[in-house]
């Protein structure tokens, strides 16, 4: 009862986040003007007015894409704190990111279409987890979760790795301005067509987090724990993986690497609904979308510049998760 | 009625074969304890028996199934594990804990219902901790901390609860309300099988013993099993079984 009291209030806070992002801008609309916009282009398609052309063609897009982004990291980073039985996992553990990194300035560098760059990315961040699964799986037999953080962080450092190296191939004026501004994360080009190919991708992914959110929650006991209550361990872990690396991916392919939600946003979630995760799935997907949205708002309106979105999150991600520790240590840590 | 038997059982991980020739048979309303010294393979017989490890050869059959063949979930409706009381990574509230014993009665997709919260409510309600039922499972005692995993297993509602050193790390007092509750629990027809390092609680509430040693495993009635000459092999000391005038059994050095 009092957890469907708090989705609510998160539902709401999410839709008013982005009623007032709509608004600010070089172009101020009030937040009334943008309801009322909406309520016209649903009821009597385009005017081709001012404030329908920036809502509809700039704004809303990249906002839906920031509530995608913060959605997806912030259910994936849960999922996998859940998995390996650790508060302080963050949605990249397996390197996923890392991967997408590499994928996505391998493109920059050789030249290609933003399109075949998100592409790259998403190839790359799903390329990267095979590979440290496969590593796992050769090296134990089983699907052993410290051996997998391990073979995480190793594929992860060599991708990072090349990453360094592409950065030195690349020219200085032109690609690594772009291979720096991608590895911090930023929504800036991203078109109402990037959001309509990442959003079913996306959503695919959820259903099964969202599905089997109480078996996931089941999970965190530990594996022996978790079989003799009647979960198929092996099959759910996969699962997880496959469900969080496709979302990770697709949203780092069209945002950037963007650290520190998927890790925050799960704890503060956590502290509004209790550490289950059937309860806590729903409220880290809202939360992290509204949080997202207004730190993209942020990013683009604070100053003249756009403000990456990887030196936002750290900015605001750092210092409110010390600020967690110490108000809260029981809750945040076991 | 044999509710779950082990016939020429081989333990062991991968290559690594601990013991073999392993045979056992578990009825309902009986109280099985597991001795052994450090190092032998109880843990491993233990994850066996749940089917949580494969056997090396033989098998553990249930109901005159072969486990091995059963998936998770029909496997849980059968047989509870009460793992040893460890502080949980996250901090879940007692009935949330307990709830969890749900999980095999519930659909794939689905969480638990008002009869699941119900069936934990009474198992709390069963061991008396009833009171406890809001509280930070990591942070109340290890006594009641291995009562709130005692009753996730009875709201599981399976008729075997297989305990993993139920007595251990507790203090005297919770040690004896575990050993009472484990009694309370075969009277009232569960089968339950634990592993202890204390060959007194055997006596205690045991109606059959199984014992793994280096060389050998043997099952029986407890005194017929427990003498003074088996213990002491056993375990690698000289040990003597006597009986005080009030009819307890003592297992100290001869």
């Amino acid at each position: 009862m009092r957890t469907a009291t708090i989705l609510l209030s998160l539902a709401v806070l999410l839709f008013a986040m982005s009623v007032i992002a709509c608004g600010i801008g070089p172009f101020r609309i009030p937040p009334l003007d943008v309801l009322k916009a909406v309520l016209h282009r649903v009821t009597e398609g385009s005017d081709a007015s001012a404030i329908d052309t920036v809502l509809f063609s700039i704004r809303l897009p990249r906002i839906a894409a920031a509530a995608f982004v913060g959605a997806a990291l912030a259910a994936a980073g849960a999922a996998y704190q859940s998995l390996f039985r650790n508060p302080l996992v963050s949605p990249d553990i397996l390197g996923v990111s890392t991967g997408a990194g590499l994928g996505a300035v391998i493109g920059i560098l050789l030249g290609f279409p933003v399109i075949l760059i998100q592409a790259l990315g998403f190839g790359g961040g799903l390329v990267t987890v095979a590979v440290v699964a496969a590593l796992a799986r050769g090296l134990r037999g089983s699907g052993d979760v410290l051996v997998l953080v391990l073979a995480g962080i190793v594929v992860g450092a060599l991708a990072g790795a090349a990453i360094s190296l592409v950065k030195v191939l690349a020219d200085p004026y032109d690609q690594l301005p772009a291979i720096t501004f991608w590895l911090l994360g930023s929504l800036a080009g991203v078109k109402a067509s990037d959001v309509a190919a990442t959003a079913p991708v996306v959503l695919f992914g959820l259903a099964p987090l969202i599905l089997l959110r109480w078996r996931i929650g089941v999970l965190s006991l530990g594996d022996d724990e978790a079989r003799a209550l009647g979960v198929e361990v092996g099959r759910l872990r996969a699962i997880v993986i496959a469900a969080a690396t496709l979302v990770t991916a697709s949203v780092v392919a069209i945002s950037g690497v963007i650290g520190w939600v998927g890790l925050m946003v799960p704890h503060m979630a956590r502290l509004l609904v209790g550490p289950r995760f059937d309860r806590l799935l729903p409220a880290a997907i809202l939360l992290g979308a509204a949080f997202m949205v207004s730190v993209d708002t942020l990013a683009r309106s604070a100053a003249c510049i756009e403000i990456p979105l990887g030196v936002l999150t750290a900015v605001i991600g750092g210092p409110a998760f010390v600020w967690l520790l110490a108000r809260n240590r029981r809750k945040v840590l076991p | 009625m044999i509710l779950i038997a082990a016939r020429g059982l081989a333990i062991g991980y991968g290559r690594t074969r601990i013991a073999g020739d392993l045979d056992l048979s578990v009825i309902a309303g009986s109280v099985t304890c597991l001795l052994g010294p450090n190092g032998v393979g109880k843990t491993t017989l233990f994850k066996t028996l749940l089917g949580l490890l494969p056997p090396l050869s033989g098998a553990v059959e249930m109901d005159g199934d072969d486990l091995s063949r059963l998936d998770r979930q029909t496997i849980a409706r059968h047989i509870a594990y009460v793992p040893q009381a460890h502080i949980a990574e996250f901090p879940y509230s007692v009935i949330d804990l307990v709830v969890m014993g749900r999980t095999a009665h519930l659909g794939a997709f689905g969480g638990p219902r008002r009869m699941d919260y119900e069936a934990a409510m009474a198992a709390l309600d069963q061991l008396g901790i009833a009171a406890l039922a809001e509280r930070d499972s990591t942070r109340i005692s290890g006594g009641q901390r291995q009562l709130v995993l005692i009753a996730r297993a009875l709201a599981q509602r399976t008729r075997i609860i297989m305990m993993d050193e139920p007595t251990a790390s507790l203090d005297f007092g919770n040690r004896i309300r575990v050993l009472d509750t484990i009694r309370a629990l075969s009277r009232s027809g569960l089968a339950v099988v634990l592993s202890t390092h204390e060959p007194e609680h055997a006596f205690v509430v045991a109606d059959q013993v199984a014992i793994l040693g280096q060389d050998r495993f043997a099952t029986g009635p407890v005194e017929a099993v427990m003498t003074s000459q088996q213990l002491s092999h056993l375990y690698g000391i000289e040990l003597k079984v006597e009986r005080t005038p009030s009819g307890r059994f003592v297992v100290g050095p001869a």
